[in-house]
């Protein structure tokens, strides 16, 4: 440690004089053009290395995901979900070294219902995304928020056998048999969600019950929270309906710390290790993997920018929002901020999620489910007898929610105009 | 420097939102005694190129914390940061990292 900040210093006089470059730590040979972890000076090619072998290394670490298994890939459009998908394509090309082996597919959400954008920009935004997609010739899904009406939970044996029945024609099959069936067969279920997408799933009713949704919740925090969950809900649905088992999220280490932080203040802390760790195995069937964990926003953006991964910059719910306008900015202002001044800071708070555990064992879905929140689906950790707030509505979803999630319906005017698949959901587990 | 300094600027990861959704800008720099550097460039930015929410993009001397600047595709910092004397025909690019852009 002391170390670390001898070296900061010495560096910090030696830069005063731009004149002298500085060779790469690793090579020793060519000129540095970035500086990682405040001391690490690596040239182009170095750096190339460092950041594949990265995500290898931290796929082979974990040793979580499976040769043949379905994997949806959450592209938001954003510099680290894009880095993701490129990494994703460099390790299952065939000539990579000891290549990956899955099947990836990749969703997409386009949430411009809730922040307000036009039909226009939307159109715009998806249609980029959709051609960076394709261009990796990996089936996608492109999924609108305003779809999130339409869910029915499908709970029954019929979907599960379905799955069950393609596993078992074709897991007899030489692996790349089995992998290249896969492919063709998830090729024309693309298609035919591409279709489904040209007739139009965003109709003005659709659109006009998210907008009045997201416009009964009073504060921003709220709003991002809320929005949040309905996408894992949505990345989640079509995990299940289109037989994939794990999900990759392209969450780096940088917004990983500021998560962890927001969390602690919106009264997640119960579950930090599942929000903020490698995997998330929360739902059961399908887990969550942070691939891209451990890669800092620095890294993503210069790689991005160095070798040319296309990414789409969407306007969100917090663009352009003040520094004190929710929690979530807020706390990315403060790490940000503490990160020019302490370049260690970042790298600390990841450290330290790392050594966070679940206290109890995970749920599995042989568990009852009524020890799991509605919406984020995290252990509760309430009691249903303590909450003491009004709830205007005649719904009472409280003994139902873990202690953030009542926190964000708590900021909403109304509780009824939630999506139909959590009030179904309420009213299954209260008849218990 | 007495030749006035021919720059290319581009803004990308939402940071253009604060140009108009410009991402790409070839400036003159005016003819001045001193050489220009980093930190003048700042300046003159803000009072030339920046369209709205000046403290979206500058803070103080430097940039926003979160902003990437890179000068001829190399980290600022090898460089000098604020310090380092522009040159005719460099690029300049600013890339935010921050969520909202």
């Amino acid at each position: 440690m002391c170390q670390v900040d001898e070296e900061y210093n010495g560096q910090l006089e030696h830069v005063a004089t731009p004149s002298v470059s500085k060779k790469c730590v690793k090579c020793k040979e060519s000129t540095a053009v970035l500086i990682i972890r405040a001391v690490d000076a690596f040239c182009r090619c170095c750096f190339k290395e460092y950041f594949i072998h990265k995500f290898r290394a931290m796929l082979g670490k974990n040793r979580i995901i499976f040769p043949g298994e379905k994997v949806l890939l959450a592209v938001s459009g954003g510099p680290a979900s894009s880095s993701m998908l490129s990494q994703v394509k460099e390790g299952l090309s065939r000539d990579a070294p000891k290549k990956l082996r899955f099947v990836p597919g990749i969703i997409h959400i386009d949430e411009g219902g809730a922040s307000g954008q036009s039909m226009e920009d939307r159109r715009r935004a998806v249609a980029q995304v959709e051609s960076v997609l394709r261009s990796s010739n990996y089936p996608y899904h492109i999924v609108y928020l305003e779809q999130v009406s339409c869910i029915k939970l499908q709970t029954g044996p019929s979907y599960k056998a379905a799955v069950d029945q393609f596993i078992q024609t074709n897991q007899n099959l030489h692996p790349d048999l089995f992998l290249e069936n896969a492919w063709s067969h998830l090729s024309s279920l693309s298609m035919q969600e591409v279709q489904n997408g040209l007739s139009n799933p965003i109709t003005p009713e659709n659109t006009q019950a998210l907008q009045r949704l997201f416009a009964s919740v009073r504060t921003l925090t709220a709003k991002e929270d809320l929005l949040q969950t309905l996408r894992q809900h949505l990345i989640l649905h079509t995990a299940r309906t289109e037989g994939y088992t794990k999900v990759m999220m392209g969450d780096s280490c940088s917004r990983l710390a500021i998560k962890l932080l927001s969390n602690i203040s919106l009264g997640r802390g119960a579950s930090l290790a599942m929000d903020t760790g490698f995997s998330d195995s929360r739902y059961g069937d399908v887990v969550i993997v942070r691939p891209m964990r451990d890669y800092s926003s620095k890294e993503i953006a210069y790689y991005n920018r160095m070798f040319d991964v296309p990414s789409v910059f969407i306007p969100g719910l917090d663009t352009k929002a003040q520094d004190k306008a929710s929690i979530q900015r807020l706390t990315e202002s403060f790490v940000n901020k503490l990160q020019t001044d302490f370049p260690a800071t970042v790298s600390t708070i990841y450290r330290t999620s790392e050594k966070l555990h679940t206290a109890c064992p995970p749920q599995n879905t042989n568990s009852p489910t009524f020890d799991k929140c509605l919406m984020c689906a995290c252990s509760l950790d309430t009691n249903a007898g303590e909450s003491h707030c009004q709830m205007p509505a005649t719904l009472d979803l409280k003994s139902l929610l873990c202690y953030s999630c009542r926190l964000t319906i708590k900021d909403m005017t109304a509780v009824d105009i939630l999506p139909q698949y959590i009030l179904a959901e309420a009213e299954r587990k209260k008849r218990r | 420097m007495a030749a006035p300094i021919a720059l290319h600027l581009e803004f990308g990861g939402g940071a253009e939102l604060l140009f108009d959704g410009v991402k790409e800008h070839h400036v003159i720099l005016p003819d001045q005694s001193e050489p220009w550097d980093m930190k003048q460039l700042l300046v003159w930015i803000r009072a030339n190129l920046l369209k709205e929410r000046p403290e979206l993009f500058v803070q103080g001397d430097t940039v926003r914390p979160g902003i990437l600047v890179l000068i001829n595709d190399a980290d600022w910092e090898l460089m000098g940061e604020l310090r380092y004397e522009l040159q005719d025909q460099d690029n300049v690019v600013f890339i935010s990292t921050l969520h909202g852009g």
